[in-house]
């Protein structure tokens, strides 16, 4: 299938810096796309190229089939929610929403019909006559999006569009924006360094990094099967596992020498030899925390070591584990009266198992990656001590 | 803002300026107000008692050419000042913070050298041997028995050159402070650069052109050095005429009259736009408060 949006090979720097080095995308129609990445990963730099704000220095921007690289803004089938809004202060919400018609010179009759339509769809025709000041950034998030979507885009690029909100105020936008998706089936590009968002909203994510692509997939993928160290650490919580095939087991399964600690299996998807590197991530929630050492099931892995520190959150704890050298992050969700056990507790020896299939392999690895994973709160817990 | 909630304290705030007013601003111009009233003194002095001899003075027929003149010079060159710095300001604001301060410094260099000279070297530039007239014959823009200098079109010019850069910094000031995403978003909604520029940019500034209004049209009305030294016999402003009661005819009532005159010209357009602006700003924050 031809895809719908696609952006080729570009590139674009400033100066001597590289916002985005050879980003290649397809977008197909209808769906909901989000670029997800820290800030300065080069996705508004793309956002922007999309949008014809920008030109890249090379590549290539196809929109249904037909080159738009060299289109200013004002040309483009492609309409834009910004980040902080940018409404017109001077024109009330009315003339905002029907700017981009007036603009098309379409008649009055028609402007009134659609403006009303699109009052209608985020529900604010009681606020057509108040100026940009006078309503909420709620309100102004609403407007933003009716202003956009009125044009009839063929894409729409919606540029950290939830930032400026509070949490409870962005998890009902989120809702609101899935429903306004479905209402339009308009092809939306998402760009936002909340994994959260992208997560919850998009069918595809793809996650850059240092200006280039990282990995592109549907949410689930991109958690499970995280491509890089970068991907794996930067969305969600997980552990870095490194060693060296010391054996196949049998056609699927390698066991593992670590650096760390004892020696464990693996599920080999990436079809390694004896004695190659492996890097494994094992999210904290795919392991099962016993006192006392479980019975061997076959590839299963059990290794031994001490809590180190516990974080009480409710549904879950979190605890971090002292493998040997290794500090593992265990997660474990609270499926009983938690009154009734005797919690695991601090200093206690325990069991940490998985499964061989739990663990993912990983294309790449960078040591760096690893310091954005959440280390136990040890600090803090000495200041509240000596404060007290 | 942050609100005093003793009253004193905000008195005494604005205590200074208020009193640096009254006595170099609000107490000189009832004088000058007063003067008007005043019959002229044998020897160039103020007499005793009052009279309306001044004010019938102002229907004198050779002033009407001179208010008309002088009004429509100041609102030209106003426009044109404004018109220019516009564009100026909107493209300052977009270069970088480092260029910008170079740029910035460019605008203000004109103020290094003494206004009165700067006036005469315009004398020069235009003079029917100077260069600038030269280059215009030779460029086939100008006839060459053209006389570019002593007219209303110097005076123009000159109050031009003058006023821009005074035009430039409220406008860049407010420009500086514009967002430029809706800018983006007028582009993005299908308006074109110069579309977006008029619908959106301009209203967006409105503040500094206003202020910009004030700070070129009120000077230029009272000029008088620059059709003093440009202009001709033919071209006299206000501030000629007001010059000429004081020094030549040595008629301070007369020249008071004319002042006032001025004076008012300036001052009740700027009241009722400022009340009009208060009614609407208090309408609207009770609006709010409702």
């Amino acid at each position: 299938m031809e895809h719908f949006i696609e952006l080729r090979d570009i590139c674009k720097s400033y100066g001597q810096q590289a916002a985005v080095c050879n980003a290649t995308l397809e977008l197909k129609k209808g769906e909901v796309f989000s670029l997800l990445g820290p800030s300065g990963c080069g996705k508004t730099t793309l956002l922007r190229i999309l949008g014809g704000f920008q030109y890249p220095d090379s590549g290539r921007v196809i929109v249904n089939g037909q080159d738009i690289t060299d289109l200013p803004a004002n040309k483009r089938p492609i309409n834009t929610v910004f980040q902080n809004y940018a409404l017109f202060p001077n024109m009330t919400v009315w003339d905002n929403i029907a700017f981009g018609l007036r603009v098309a010179r379409m008649t009055r009759k028609e402007i009134n019909v659609e403006v009303d339509r699109m009052l209608e769809l985020i529900d604010m025709q009681d606020h057509a006559r108040k100026k940009p000041g006078e309503i909420s950034g709620g309100q102004k998030q609403r407007v933003a999006i009716a202003r956009a979507l009125v044009n009839k885009p063929q894409l729409l690029l919606l540029d950290e569009p939830l930032a400026a909100l509070d949490l409870k105020l962005r998890q009902r936008m989120l809702i609101e924006l899935d429903n306004i998706h479905d209402e339009v089936g308009i092809t939306f590009l998402y760009v936002t360094h909340d994994q959260g968002e992208a997560m919850s909203l998009s069918d595809r994510i793809a996650v850059m990094n240092n200006g280039s692509i990282e990995q592109i997939g549907s949410p689930v993928e991109i958690y499970e099967a995280p491509g890089s160290s970068f991907v794996a650490a930067f969305i969600g919580d997980t552990n870095f596992i490194n060693g060296q095939v010391k054996e196949k087991i049998d056609h699927d399964y390698i066991r593992i020498e670590l650096e760390e600690f004892n020696s464990v299996l693996a599920w080999n998807d990436k079809q390694l030899n004896p004695g190659e590197r492996v890097d494994l991530s094992i999210r904290p929630e795919k392991f099962r925390l016993f006192r006392n050492k479980p019975e061997a099931t076959p590839y299963m892995n059990a290794v031994e070591g001490t809590v180190e520190d516990i974080i009480y959150l409710g549904a879950q704890t979190k605890y971090w584990i002292r493998v040997g050298e290794k500090l593992v992050s265990v997660q474990q969700q609270h499926g009983r009266f938690l009154l009734d056990e005797t919690p695991i507790t601090w200093g206690e020896n325990v069991w940490v198992c998985w499964h061989a299939n739990d663990g993912y392999m990983l294309q790449r690895f960078d040591e760096e990656d690893a310091s954005m994973l959440p280390l136990p709160p040890e600090e803090d817990l000495e200041d509240d001590e000596e404060a007290q | 803002m942050k609100k005093h909630n003793k009253p004193y304290v905000e008195w005494l705030l604005t205590l200074p300026s208020l009193g640096w007013l009254t006595l170099f601003f609000i107490i000189p111009t009832i004088i000058v107000f007063a003067i008007a009233f005043k019959p002229a003194g044998v020897n160039g002095g103020i007499g005793e008692g009052w009279t309306l001899e001044s004010i019938r003075n102002l229907a004198q027929p050779s002033y009407p050419e001179i208010i008309f003149r002088t009004i429509w010079i100041s609102v030209v060159a106003t426009a044109v000042c404004l018109f220019l710095s516009t564009p100026v300001a909107y493209w300052l604001a977009l270069q970088p913070p480092q260029r910008r301060q170079w740029l910035m410094l460019l605008i203000i260099l004109p103020f290094w050298t003494n206004f009165l000279i700067r006036i005469f070297a315009w004398k020069t530039l235009l003079h029917s041997e100077g260069w600038l007239k030269y280059a215009l014959v030779s460029l086939g823009l100008v006839s060459p028995d053209a006389i570019l200098l002593y007219n209303s079109g110097a005076i123009l010019v000159v109050l031009i050159y003058t006023y821009l850069p005074f035009a430039i910094l409220p406008i860049y000031a407010a420009a500086e402070k514009f967002d430029f995403s809706l800018i983006d978003a007028a582009h993005d909604l299908g308006a074109s650069r110069i579309h977006a520029f008029f619908s959106i940019f301009v209203p967006g500034i409105r503040t500094g052109l206003f202020t910009a209004l004030m700070v070129v049209l009120i000077p230029a009305l009272g000029s008088y050095a620059i059709p003093d030294i440009v202009g001709g016999a033919s071209s006299e402003m206000i501030g000629n005429k007001i010059a000429q009661r004081t020094f030549v005819d040595r008629n301070l009532p007369h020249a008071s009259a004319l002042s006032a005159c001025l004076a008012l010209a300036v001052l009740i357009p700027m009241m009722i736009s400022l009340i009009g602006r208060d009614r609407r700003f208090t309408k609207k924050t009770g609006g709010k408060k409702a």
